[in-house]
C-alpha cells in the first residue's frame, strides 16, 4: 500500500518542480486536442445543422452512419489512419506517420461524428421550429442556418466540449499513428501507458491527475451549459 | 426538538452500523471484502504447507510469471510452456513488461516468479531481499539492425559495436530507442556511454514502447534500432531491415530467473515458482529452447546455458 500513498507524495513534487518535460506533454495533448475538435467542429456543426433541417432520400441511412461513428473505438481508428499514412501506404509519400500531423488526422475522425451527431439531434428537436420562424419572416435559406445556429449556440458548445473530452482521454489512435516518441509525439494518455508498463507509478499518477483535472473542467463547462434552459 | 430528532438520527445510524457490519457474514462478505478472501487463500496456502510436508510437490493451480517482452514476442514461452503445465499440472500466467518494470512487480509481490536480462538489476534485487535466488537460464545477443541503404555505412565497421554507434551518431542518421527503462534500453544506454556519446536531437527518437513496436517504428522511419535478434528474426520477413551489425561480445544477453520471497504477501505461490524454475533448468527444457527456432528461422534465438 506504501507505493500508493508515496506516488501521490512524488506525484505533487513532480507537478510543483514545474519540470519542463511534463508541462510540454500536457501543452502537446491539449494542442493536438483543441485542433482536431476546432477542425471537427467546423464539420460537425454544418454537417449536423443541413442533416437536421433537410429531409431527402438516403438520409435514414446516414443518420444511422453517423450514431455508429459516434461510438467508433480509437484503436480502430487509430489503425485505420495508420493503414493509409504508413510508408507502404496509399499516403505515404507525404511522410506523416509519427507527426502530431497524423494525431489530428485520427482525432478528427474520431470527434467529428460526435459534434455533428449532438448537433443534428439538437437541430432535429428545436431546429425546424426556428427555421419555420424565419421562413414566415421572409429569411432566406442561409439565413436560416445563421439563425439555427446561434439559437442552438448552447448544445453546439456542448457538443464541442464533449468532442473535446473524448479527444483528450483518448489513447489507442495517438499510441498508433503519433508512436509515443519522446519531445515530439508523446502526451498525457501515452505518457500515463509508458510509465505505467515502466512501473514509474508517481510519474503515471502526476498525469493522471492533470489529465482528471482536464476532465472535470470539461465536464463542468457541459453542466453548467446543460444545466440551464437551452 | 431538532436537537433531539438529530440525536435520535445519529443513534439509528450507529445501529444500522452496527447491523450492517455484524449481519456482513457469510458469502456477501466473501464477494465484498477482500480481507475474506485473503482468508480463505490464507487457509488454503495452510493447507498446501501441510501437505506439502507430506508430499514432495504439490502443484497448486497456477503461477504468475513476470517476463520482458522478447520472450513473448519471440513466441518462445508458447512453444515451452505448454510442457510445464503438462507435467506439473500448473497454469503459467505470463505478463510481459519490460524488465524494469517486471522487477517492480517482484518487489511489490504482484508475480510469483520472473525471467528477465539485466543482471546487475537483478543481483541488486535478490541482494535486497526481494527474490530468493538468480539462476543463468540463457542468452540471446542483440544486433543492430537498419535499413539496406546502410546511411551511416555500418557494415564498413565489422562486428564492433562502439564505433558503428559513434557512426551513427556522426552521420545523423536516425535511430529508435525503446526509451522504457528495459534491459534493451538499459544495454543501448550503456553503449552510447562506452562511445563517450550523449545522443540528442531530432535524429534520435525515444519511443516508449515495446520492442515489436520499436522494430515497427524503425522500419516506418527506415532508422537503426537495437534489437534482440529473437524479436527481429520472427518479425523479419515483414520488414525492409537487414542486420548491419552482430557478434560483438557485448552484445550477448543473459537471462536469469528469480523466485520472488515468499515472505512478501500469502498470496505467492512459491513451491509453483520453484517447481517453474527446476524444469526450466532441467535438461530436457534446456534442450528444448536450444531447439526453439531453428526450424523456421534456420538459426536458434536462444542458447541454453544454465549451470
Amino acid at each position: 500500500m506504501t507505493y500508493i500513498v508515496d506516488g501521490f507524495i512524488g506525484a505533487f513534487k513532480i507537478l510543483s518542480s514545474f519540470d519542463q518535460e511534463i508541462y510540454s506533454i500536457i501543452g502537446l495533448s491539449i494542442f493536438v486536442s483543441f485542433t482536431s475538435t476546432l477542425i471537427s467542429a467546423i464539420f460537425g456543426i454544418i454537417f449536423g445543422i443541413l442533416l437536421g433541417l433537410n429531409d431527402f432520400k438516403g438520409k435514414n441511412i446516414i443518420v444511422r452512419c453517423m450514431y455508429s461513428f459516434m461510438a467508433l473505438p480509437p484503436v480502430v481508428v487509430g489503425l485505420f489512419v495508420a493503414i493509409f499514412i504508413s510508408r507502404r501506404g496509399p499516403l505515404g509519400s507525404l511522410q506523416l506517420m509519427f507527426t502530431p500531423t497524423a494525431m489530428v488526422v485520427a482525432q478528427t475522425l474520431l470527434i467529428t461524428p460526435i459534434i455533428s451527431g449532438l448537433v443534428y439531434n439538437a437541430t432535429r428537436t428545436y431546429g425546424n421550429q426556428i427555421s419555420e420562424v424565419c421562413m414566415s419572416l421572409g429569411g432566406t435559406w442561409w439565413n436560416r442556418m445563421v439563425l439555427v445556429f446561434f439559437e442552438l449556440k448552447k448544445s453546439i458548445a456542448v457538443a464541442i466540449t464533449t468532442g473535446f473530452g473524448r479527444g483528450i482521454s483518448e489513447v489507442g489512435a495517438v499510441m498508433i499513428v503519433g508512436g509515443n516518441i519522446k519531445g515530439h509525439t508523446r502526451v498525457m494518455t501515452t505518457f500515463i501507458a509508458m510509465n505505467n508498463s515502466m512501473g514509474n507509478y508517481e510519474q503515471s499518477i502526476a498525469m493522471g491527475l492533470v489529465l482528471i483535472g482536464i476532465a472535470i473542467v470539461t465536464n463542468s463547462v457541459i453542466h453548467r451549459l446543460t444545466g440551464e434552459e437551452l | 426538538m431538532k436537537r433531539k430528532v438529530s440525536v435520535w438520527l445519529m443513534v439509528l445510524m450507529v445501529i444500522g452500523l452496527l447491523v450492517g457490519c455484524t449481519g456482513a457474514s457469510g458469502q456477501e462478505a466473501a464477494e465484498v471484502e477482500p480481507s475474506a478472501q485473503v482468508e480463505t487463500t490464507e487457509s488454503v496456502v495452510e493447507e498446501a504447507d501441510a501437505e506439502s510436508s507430506e508430499a514432495t510437490l504439490v502443484a497448486t493451480d497456477s503461477i504468475i510469471l513476470s517476463t520482458t517482452t522478447s520472450t513473448e514476442n519471440s513466441g518462445l514461452l508458447a512453444y515451452i510452456l505448454p510442457d510445464f503445465t503438462e507435467k506439473t499440472g500448473i497454469e503459467v500466467k505470463v505478463v510481459a513488461v519490460g524488465t524494469g518494470k517486471a522487477l517492480q512487480m517482484g518487489m511489490d509481490g504482484e508475480a510469483d516468479v520472473l525471467l528477465v536480462h539485466a543482471k546487475p538489476s537483478e543481483e541488486t534485487f535478490v541482494a535486497d531481499g526481494h527474490g530468493v535466488e538468480r539462476f543463468d537460464v540463457m542468452y540471446n545477443d542483440f544486433v543492430i539492425i537498419g535499413p539496406d541503404a546502410d546511411p551511416a555505412d555500418l557494415r564498413a565497421t565489422g562486428a564492433e559495436i562502439v564505433p558503428s554507434f559513434k557512426k551513427i551518431f556522426e552521420s545523423q542518421a536516425p535511430f529508435v530507442s525503446r526509451g522504457d527503462d528495459s534491459g534493451t534500453h538499459k544495454k543501448e544506454k550503456s553503449l552510447w556511454t562506452a562511445a563517450g556519446l550523449t545522443p540528442e536531437g531530432d535524429s534520435y527518437v525515444s519511443a516508449g514502447k515495446g520492442m515489436g513496436d520499436v522494430i515497427q517504428m524503425a522500419d516506418e522511419m527506415q532508422a537503426y534500432t537495437m534489437s534482440d535478434r529473437a524479436t527481429y528474426l520472427s518479425m523479419s520477413d515483414k520488414l525492409d531491415l537487414e542486420i548491419l551489425v552482430e557478434g560483438d561480445p557485448i552484445l550477448f544477453n543473459q537471462y536469469g530467473v528469480i523466485a520472488v520471497n515468499p515472505d512478501k504477501n500469502e498470496l505467492i505461490n512459491n513451491a509453483g515458482a520453484n517447481a517453474f524454475i527446476e524444469w526450466l533448468l532441467s535438461a530436457e527444457t534446456q534442450e528444448m529452447i536450444s531447439g526453439f527456432g531453428v526450424e523456421e528461422f534456420g538459426q536458434p534465438l536462444f542458447v541454453p546455458n544454465a549451470k
